[in-house]
């Protein structure tokens, strides 16, 4: 993973809006985040291969980025991103990390099921 | 100054209630016709009252209430809610955006329009309002423009854009700016806000007296 470059992030946003897609979208504290802190209350959910597809998105922000693909019906929605996988072409897969390098959010889609 | 007709374009329900409503109950109050368009309904928000008594699901339709009354105490006489969703303002089509401003400005031919300042609004949903509305008023003539008057409060804000050159006294109307805020209930605990013993006249003339704006300069 490298960090975002959003100009690339865009690029396959856009190359990859108006077809059926895959996403896997996740967010979490960790599970451990009262037992360090218990003032903190954890949460989590994720989903994984549901099928969408957007007609409009873009990535937002000066990093920690923003993302949100427009649905006929809702939108998708991603806050906290900061890293990318830059030997991707065909999927977009995106993540947020967190200074001790921790996944805290994520965000992907493809073609195919993950 | 007298205003004729105002455009405010806020992207959520509440947006007036602290930095605004005085000055548009002071407005009205001397003849001006004013048009509130709000962007959203908030419904992403997370504040639900304490305890809680709305949902995911009932949110938008009680923050919709909680706005046509806030619009009532203030006076306002015409309220369009835009459909946009919540959170999404900085993510949207920004064609879809300013066309939907554009006709509002077409339709209504403001003296006056207030929004927030792009980049020192804290929100992105205020961000991209303010720089949508900035950028649909920029592309009229320079002859044909309407003021525009910005609210800004990002921590910065300052230092970037300089002192509000814009102040109004609105000790006069704090009744009405009271009603706004507590109309929103499932966003701010008013009874905290304003104090459980109720906050002296004094007190609420300090804290909620003067509103304060930016005029926005286009470079000519
Ligand atoms: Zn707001």
């Amino acid at each position: 993973m490298q960090l975002i470059q959003p100009i690339k992030v865009q690029q396959l946003i856009d190359k990859l809006k108006d077809q059926e897609l895959y996403v896997h979208i996740e967010q979490t504290t960790g599970a451990y985040a009262a037992h360090m802190d218990s003032s903190k209350h954890p949460a989590s959910s994720f989903l994984t291969n549901a099928r969408i597809r957007y007609s409009h998105g873009a990535i937002s922000g000066n990093g920690p980025y923003r993302v949100g693909l427009k649905m006929t019906h809702g939108w998708v929605y991603s806050e906290g991103l900061t890293h990318y996988e830059d030997m991707e072409t065909e999927r977009l897969i995106l993540a947020g990390h967190d200074s001790q390098g921790k996944l805290i959010v994520a965000l992907q889609l493809s073609p195919k099921p993950f | 100054m007298m205003e004729q007709r105002i455009l405010v374009v806020l992207p959520h329900p509440d947006d007036e209630a602290f930095g605004l409503s005085g000055t548009l109950a002071m407005h009205i109050h001397n003849g001006a016709q004013v048009t509130y368009a709000c962007l959203t309904l908030g419904e992403m928000g997370r504040n639900m009252g304490i305890p809680p008594f709305a949902t995911r699901v009932t949110l938008p339709a009680i923050r919709k209430m909680e706005l046509e009354s806030s619009c009532q105490a203030i006076g306002i006489q015409d309220l369009r809610l835009l459909g946009f969703h919540d959170k999404m303002i900085e993510f949207e089509d920004q064609n879809v955006l300013d066309t939907r401003i554009g006709e509002l400005l077409k339709e209504l031919n403001p003296s006056l329009v207030v929004t927030f300042y792009p980049g020192y609004s804290v929100h992105p949903d205020h961000d991209a309002c303010g720089a949508a509305v900035i950028r649909t008023v920029g592309k009229l003539p320079a002859s044909e423009r309407p003021v525009v008057h910005c609210l800004a409060f990002s921590r910065d804000h300052e230092q970037a854009i300089g002192k509000p050159d814009v102040h109004y006294d609105v000790r006069a109307f704090l009744k009405q700016k009271v009603a706004s805020i507590e109309s929103h209930r499932s966003q701010f605990q008013a009874a905290e806000l304003l104090g459980k013993n109720e906050l002296s006249q004094q007190e609420l003339e300090a804290r909620f007296g003067t509103e304060r704006f930016w005029t926005y300069r286009y470079p000519s």
